[in-house]
């Protein structure tokens, strides 16, 4: 009852802003109406979002009140589930909502006779003003809200900018909890994406996580053609559940090429902003490919990144104009990002290598492999000794990078680590990301490589873009992780694969992990485009970037022009006098 | 192109480095352009005469400090003054800067206590001095720090302040290790690690300290934050580990033993800068900072 009266009291509220003007005659009626509409769209919005928390509410009050209590609440809510059932339809105004909601659909439908206009006829008022005026209302609501509950069970009051976002652990992680699955299933229907299904014994510590096997690719569920998904990203999703797009820097860049290819072929629905369609329109491709792998977080990343500008584009632009805006924002990020970053990054640690230096890489990094090829191109004497390790094998694609550029390499198997160590000068590692605590998520055996360098006094240098860097605090590689398929591990010598039958064997799991985290003691230097940073000054630089947007850049043209920071010093310190 | 060298002058004492800081006037018909190179070529004269670290970052510091301001101004005469006045602002900060230091850090020096130092630091004589005003009682060992027994200086500045001072050799620094409470040692140089650069020496008290688990506290004016990060002893360049002289006229350097030497951030318990009392991982962090 009291949800019911609230959403009564939000509708009288609405009363003062747009009500009267429609029954006045006379030449502002035009513009009053568009300014009704338009407040009208942004009330409907808001008003979806608080109908949907009412139910929500009223759904968790269902669970502890009784049935008794039910009926009188359906009493209430159902004259306002029309007007939310409207909205959507119509696109239009529950301006008038005289105190009887009911009247609504009907004055609403002469307005929206006049076909709606197409979002550059909306009245000059700023996209700011409006957000203001949004702002205040729901100001004003909360404080009705607080004074008519005063018990409030579960009420969450609307998230502001203001109130921390409590995050919740994603569901990825979450795979032994049943409500959790529940959930996914539920989002994936509603999408229509097939779920994935695990496969095999999960070993007890990871049975958090998914386990998928490669020869059931999620495509094999989807309709061809798949009406749902656009094709580009049902490719993109099978190369990357089949091993054919691998690495940090390849699956970002290849998502963001599908993304473009999705651009190019969109079409704004009618009665659609572009802005807000586009953006429902990728959360099923997000989700198709997160069943496919696991997103990165270079790819989470990119997915805000494009996310922000889509919903920034401003309402006025053309579809045409959008979309061209959008490609070349998509473009312009990958070639800050992953391009220009990479020749930043090269420049630095060309001055850490040095001539007779034997270093020491492990996998296959893209950034290590160019860095690396910079160097032999700028002429430095230097030989590398390439690790490795099953069941990936990964050290043989740089393997054949760097030979072919004429680089004298070493290859050797992980575990012959300490046997090469005393003769190596440097090692040089990729990232897969760097988490907001200082440690290092890579390829599963970085961390040995770190910790075996370290006891030999070896310096280690981790070299990752900025783009890499995410939110995340990791302190353990069980927490959050992948699971490859355990398959891998089986291998055939002289004819006999030993494993064959594991699936038989009750007690045996086969775990295949694909990432692992280092600590950051046992990095000596972290190598991305804003510089050389210490291990322990990554949270600075995720602040740093989250206020200017377009930091690299402007750090890179600084960082070569000047190579500036203690004159800043200087600057701070007379601030500081 | 003509100008005059005026030379405003830091150069201390005769010991250590000497920071000489020129302020050109150049006489006609320049760009600002012109005006940076003119400058350029005075610190690359400056630091080819002494080639501390202190003084290369120093004169670069200088360098960037009277350019970082919006020159904008039509008449070059006005951008003229602006630098010159900028310059004097400069100097007057760095000559401040030792007397902040101080202040932070003779809290940390306990009546009764035992400080090691290592060779000759102003830095330090000045926070000994300011603990000695304090009225607190603390006796000093000093090593003695060849090949240029700066030590010694030292320990007679000591004297004079009626501190107790024993000179000790470099080796015998383990030695001493379990009767002291604690290191102080200044720095030629800070780097973006966070570790620094000094005598010959630093390192290995660093190394006995950690093993004795006592603080080892490094003071440093702010200017001599440099902008290099070595990942050992060999990455720091061959310039600052020898003296100009030797550069210039031996052929062959592995015959030469540097004056200097690196030590890592892990070593490290605290640094004491006119920024504040910094942990090592936190000179990154203000440096990162400052870039906005």
């Amino acid at each position: 009852r009291d949800s019911s009266v609230n959403v009564v009291q939000l509708l009288l509220a609405r009363l003062d802003n747009g009500v009267v003007w429609l029954h006045s005659d006379g030449p502002e009626k035009k513009y009053e109406i568009r300014r009704a509409k338009n407040d009208g769209k942004e009330l409907t919005k808001e008003e979806k979002q608080r109908l949907r928390k009412e139910k929500k509410q009223q759904k968790k009050q269902k669970d502890e009140k009784g049935t008794s209590e039910r009926a009188k609440e359906k009493k209430h809510v159902a004259p306002s589930q029309p007007v939310a059932t409207q909205p959507p339809t119509q696109k239009a105004h529950t301006v008038l909502p005289a105190s009887a909601p009911i009247p609504v659909p009907a004055s609403g439908a002469p307005s929206h006779s006049s076909p709606a206009p197409s979002p550059a006829d909306k009245p000059a008022k700023s996209r700011a003003e409006l957000k203001a005026e949004r702002r205040a209302r729901q100001e004003a609501d909360r404080a009705s809200k607080q004074q008519s509950c005063s018990s409030s069970s579960k009420t969450k009051a609307p998230p502001s900018e203001l109130n921390p976002v409590v995050k919740r652990l994603p569901e990825h992680v979450q795979v032994d909890d049943p409500a959790v699955v529940k959930r996914l299933a539920k989002k994936l229907e509603r999408q229509q994406i097939p779920l994935r299904s695990d496969y095999g014994y999960k070993v007890s510590l990871f049975s958090h996580l998914h386990q998928y096997s490669r020869k059931a690719p999620l495509t094999q569920q989807l309709s061809i053609p798949s009406t749902v998904i656009h094709p580009s990203i049902v490719r993109l999703g099978l190369q990357y559940s089949q091993g054919i797009v691998v690495g940090s820097n390849a699956r970002s860049v290849a998502l963001l090429h599908a993304f473009k290819q999705v651009i190019r072929d969109y079409t704004t629905p009618p009665n659609e902003e572009l802005a807000r369609d586009l953006v429902n329109k990728l959360k099923p491709y997000i989700s198709f490919l997160n069943q496919c792998r696991p997103l990165s977080a270079s790819m989470g990343n990119a997915i805000k990144y494009i996310k922000k500008e889509i919903s920034n584009i401003p309402s006025q632009f053309k579809e045409e104009e959008a979309k061209t805006k959008l490609l070349t924002c998509i473009d312009r990020y990958i070639n800050e990002n992953v391009v220009l970053a990479a020749k930043a990054i090269s420049k630095y640690a060309i001055e850490k290598i040095s001539d007779g230096d034997v270093i020491l890489v492990y996998g296959c990094s893209s950034l290590v492999n160019h860095i690396l090829c910079e160097a032999y191109d700028k002429s430095r004497k230097f030989r590398v000794i390439i690790v490795d390790s099953r069941p990936r094998l990964e050290g043989r694609e740089a393997l054949r990078r760097l030979v072919k550029q004429g680089i004298s390499c070493t290859y050797v198997l992980i575990s012959a680590l300490s046997y090469v160590l005393p003769e190596v000068s440097k090692v040089f590692l990729g990232a897969h990301a760097l988490l907001a605590n200082g440690y290092v998520m890579s390829r599963v055996g970085t961390s040995q490589i770190a910790l075996v360098a370290r006891t030999f006094n070896v310096p280690v240098l981790v070299c990752c873009e900025t783009y890499k860097f995410c939110e995340r605090v990791q302190t353990d590689s069980f927490v959050s992780n992948e699971l490859d398929d355990p398959d891998d591990l089986m291998v055939t010598r002289k004819g006999k694969t030993q494993l064959e039958n594991w699936h038989d064997v009750s007690s045996l799991g086969l775990l295949n992990l694909v990432y692992d985290v280092t600590p950051p003691d046992f990095v000596d230097l972290v190598i991305t485009d804003l510089g050389m940073i210490p291990c322990t000054s990554v949270p600075v630089v995720l602040r740093v970037k989250n206020l200017d947007h377009s930091m690299p850049v402007w750090m890179l043209e600084r960082g070569f022009r000047h190579k500036v920071s203690p004159c800043l010093i200087l600057h701070a310190m007379l601030h500081r006098l | 192109m003509e100008w005059t060298l005026i030379p405003v002058i830091r150069s201390l004492d005769t010991i250590g480095p000497s920071m000489l800081l020129c302020s050109l006037l150049p006489c006609s018909g320049e760009t600002i352009l012109g005006l940076r190179e003119s400058l350029k070529w005075a610190t690359d004269c400056l630091t080819g005469v002494d080639s501390s670290v202190a003084v290369s970052s120093g004169g670069e510091l200088f360098l960037r400090f009277i350019s970082l301001t919006s020159l904008e101004h039509q008449d070059l005469s006005r951008c003229k003054k602006v630098m010159e006045e900028r310059g004097e602002l400069f100097l007057e900060k760095i000559s401040l800067s030792r007397t902040k230091v101080a202040k932070l850090c003779h809290t940390f020096i306990k009546d009764g206590a035992k400080i090691l130092t290592h060779s000759s630091s102003r830095v330090v004589l000045r926070v000994l001095e300011k603990a000695a005003a304090e009225k607190k009682r603390f006796t000093v060992y000093v090593t003695e720090s060849q090949p240029d027994t700066a030590g010694k200086q030292m320990a007679d500045a000591l004297r004079r302040l009626n501190v107790p001072v024993t000179v000790v050799l470099d080796a015998a620094v383990g030695y001493v290790l379990e009767k002291v409470d604690l290191v102080i040692v200044g720095a030629e140089g800070v780097v973006e690690s966070g570790g620094i650069i000094n005598k010959i020496g630093t390192y290995q008290m660093a190394v006995c300290s950690k093993a004795h688990n006592k603080p080892f506290y490094v003071v440093a004016e702010s200017f001599k934050f440099v902008r290099l990060y070595p990942l050992n002893q060999q990455d720091v360049p061959d310039r600052f580990k020898y003296k100009a002289d030797t550069l210039r006229t031996v052929s062959d350097l592995s015959e030469e033993h540097p004056m200097i030497d690196y030590t890592p951030p892990s070593l490290i318990t605290l640094l004491f800068t006119d920024l504040g009392v910094l942990t090592p991982s936190a000179v990154s962090d203000e440096l990162i900072k400052l870039y906005l």
